[in-house]
């Protein structure tokens, strides 16, 4: 079996704001062993950028707060380490890559600079070898002519170059887990591809765990293996990629597959969107996040949040309705009545 | 008949430097391009940053200033048109924005911002205007008690929908939707792409949906126009272009984008171009797209290839490439020798630069 990177139990992150608390995130449990990526998928505001940062310990304090659960890396209890010893883990054992790469490097020192400076804090090497380090790295996440191009700023850049040079930067010192913040979503289809295909390798050149934040299900279904869906900062699924794709349990879930238009069906089909608008995080109800676009919406859902259901090996979900009765609904939407054989 | 027509349409913007702001260069932005539309018809515009295709919406509805071809709507002649014909055109063509934080006046109630139009036009009393918007915010779903309030009061998807209405004011009959779902999230774009398919059934609309996002632009147009680097690199009936896509450019950027479906994506076989796309302020000679292009031969650096129809004659798709991919039967071949059609004509022509 796979070496537990990270285990993350009932992790509730909260912002203490002047208009009220908003929870962020609220009780969501996710584990990552090595070698595997974990995509966690969701709408703007849903949580997973900020379930992420608190991972890192990187919430801003205050307004923020992670106000309960573990954070285990490789069994270190990270919630515990002092501001020092958790900067030796960023950087050493988790790396993070984010949305936009150009507001993430500092546009007066060169890409080489950058990079040097990250791998000379974390291990001890001279100036002229990080240097060397740095160009040998961006040489492997495939920028041509790389050592030349160290010595040049992010303007001469372009988007997926920049964002190359963040992967390098976050693998320069080979972390267990690398976090990805929506690392393709500003750039185009075919830089997108390049940048993924570039990510794999990594992965498995470096066997780090990955966590793909994204709200592009066709991301993930590329490169995930298991998957958590958020919604409101609550997890209301997570299980292996196939059974959240084929066999989704969560009416958010459906709501999402239904919604997304597809390159490869011929046919053309109606979109069945989610009604309604996304919630106010700081009017979320003690229950469900979902009530009130939910069509299937049951007496208990505003009130409690339900337990953690098993559905599946490895699957599991938080939903008031009946397991049986879930299936049978979900037999009843258009988009997956070809699937329920 | 076609109700735009747009022939050889070019946008170069000058590049100006130095303290007496000469022009030394030219972005070939869009560079002679050409396409029709027919009533009731949705053509997709998609291609990657700065291919083009914002420009090109911007430039039929002559928000900025072509740098030469033509422009025919419905008979008129955009181009030509005076003040007061423009304006009158204006009813007829409107545009949807793809920010709906950027293109609604912070400082107006949803009432000011629908209404403006009405009020510009001098349509109506002050009454029928008020009656005309509340009719407006129900029909994009959102309620007369709406019509007070300001545009931050409203989520990403509803302030859509207010910019939906305010394009839908003057009941025109063309409305090119630039981005309109691309800052939304999912399960609020669909909701947005389902209005958009209705309200074009209602009233019949046609639209230009420019987009880089290929799965929208499939499931809403009949015909797509793929750009690149200024140039249409191939156009077709939108099923014909996702089945048996001809231009390698195409067939890239089909299999670059994920597919939702676990099982798909790990049968699919996907081609990854090298490199970034140029700069159009220095586009490449020959074919703009062969620095990248996995097929390109000597031919493909000399000129650029005519949109011309390589498939099966009569078929509504045409392509710009000297190697484009063929289907005989089912198979897709290639063929090693140049295809005429595609160099035939002017097009191999310099670009003119204009000042």
């Amino acid at each position: 079996m796979a070496e537990r990177l990270l285990e993350v139990t009932d992790l509730s992150t909260h912002f203490f704001t002047h208009a009220g608390v908003v929870k962020a995130v609220n009780g969501v449990s996710f584990t990552l062993d090595r070698q595997e990526t974990l995509g966690i998928v969701g709408e703007s505001g849903s949580g997973k950028t900020v379930a992420a940062l608190s991972v890192m310990r990187l919430i801003p304090d205050p307004p923020g707060k992670i106000v309960e659960g573990s954070l285990m890396l490789r069994g270190r209890d990270l919630r515990a380490l002092s501001d020092d010893e958790m900067r030796q883990v960023r950087g050493n054992d988790i790396a993070m890559i984010f949305q936009d790469p150009m507001t993430s490097l500092n546009p007066v020192f060169k890409i080489g600079d950058q990079i040097a400076e990250a791998i000379m804090l974390h291990q001890d090497k001279g100036k002229d070898e990080a240097w060397r380090l740095a160009a040998e790295l961006l040489e492997r996440v495939g920028i041509p002519d790389a050592k030349n191009r160290v010595k040049q700023y992010p303007f001469e850049f372009s988007g997926g170059m920049r964002q190359r040079a963040m992967i390098a930067m976050a693998i320069s010192c080979n972390p267990d887990i690398l976090i990805a913040d929506e690392p393709t979503t500003a750039l185009d289809v075919t830089i997108q591809a390049q940048i993924i295909d570039v990510m794999r390798e990594m992965q498995t050149q470096y066997h780090s765990g990955v966590i793909l934040i994204t709200h592009d299900l066709g991301v993930v279904a590329e490169i995930a293996d298991k998957v958590m869906v958020m919604y409101g900062g609550r997890t209301v699924e997570y299980g292996p990629v196939d059974e959240i794709y084929y066999n989704p349990h969560h009416p958010y879930t459906w709501g999402l597959l239904g919604s997304l238009p597809r390159l490869d069906l011929a046919e053309k089909h109606r979109l069945e969107p989610i009604k309604g608008q996304p919630p106010d995080l700081l009017l979320l109800p003690p229950g469900c996040p979902f009530v009130g676009r939910c069509a299937f919406e049951l007496p208990p859902c505003r009130e409690r949040w339900p337990e953690h259901e098993e559905v599946g090996p490895g699957h599991g979900v938080h939903c008031w309705i009946p397991n049986d009765q879930r299936l049978e609904t979900r037999a009843g939407l258009p988009r997956f009545k070809e699937w329920v054989a | 008949m076609s109700l735009l027509e747009v022939r050889g349409l070019k946008k170069y913007f000058p590049i100006k430097s130095g303290v007496l702001k000469r022009t030394t260069g030219h972005v070939y932005a869009v560079d002679d391009i050409s396409f029709s539309i027919d009533k009731g018809e949705t053509l997709g515009l998609v291609g990657e940053s700065g291919c083009g295709k914002s420009t090109t919406g911007r430039a039929v509805l002559r928000l900025i200033q072509a740098t030469g071809g033509s422009v025919t709507f419905d008979g008129t002649d955009v181009m030509a048109a005076s003040r007061g014909e423009m304006q009158r055109l204006r009813r007829d063509m409107q545009i949807i924005f793809q920010d709906p934080y950027a293109s609604l006046n912070p400082r107006k109630r949803v009432r000011h911002i629908i209404g403006e139009p009405l009020d510009i036009h001098g349509i109506g009393t002050e009454a029928e205007r008020k009656r005309q918007v509340f009719e407006l915010l129900e029909t994009v779903g959102l309620s007369a008690e709406h019509a007070e309030r300001y545009p931050h009061e409203f989520s990403g998807g509803q302030r859509q929908r207010i910019g939906v209405a305010r394009a839908l004011a003057l009941h025109p009959r063309l409305i090119i939707c630039d981005e309109p779902v691309s800052a939304l999230d999912v399960s609020i774009r669909a909701q947005i792409i389902n209005l958009l398919e209705d309200l074009q059934e209602e009233m019949g609309l046609t639209y230009v949906f420019i987009a880089h996002d290929l799965s929208v632009v499939k499931h809403l147009s009949d015909r797509v126009a793929v750009m690149y680097l200024g140039k249409i690199v191939e156009i077709s009936d939108s099923n014909l272009l996702y089945d048996r896509p001809q231009h390698p450019y195409t067939e890239a950027l089909l299999s670059a984008v994920p597919i939702p479906d676990p099982e798909t994506e790990r049968s699919r076989r996907r081609i990854i171009l090298e490199g970034d796309v140029p700069s159009p302020a220095n586009p490449p000679k020959g074919c703009v797209f062969h620095p990248r292009c996995p097929r390109a031969q000597e031919v493909c650096t000399t000129a650029m290839p005519r949109l011309a129809v390589s498939g099966e004659a009569g078929d509504r798709h045409e392509v710009a490439c000297f190697f484009p991919t063929r289907y005989e039967d089912g198979k897709r071949t290639v063929s090693d020798t140049p295809f005429e059609g595609a160099s035939l004509g002017a097009a191999d022509a310099p670009p003119i630069g204009e000042d």
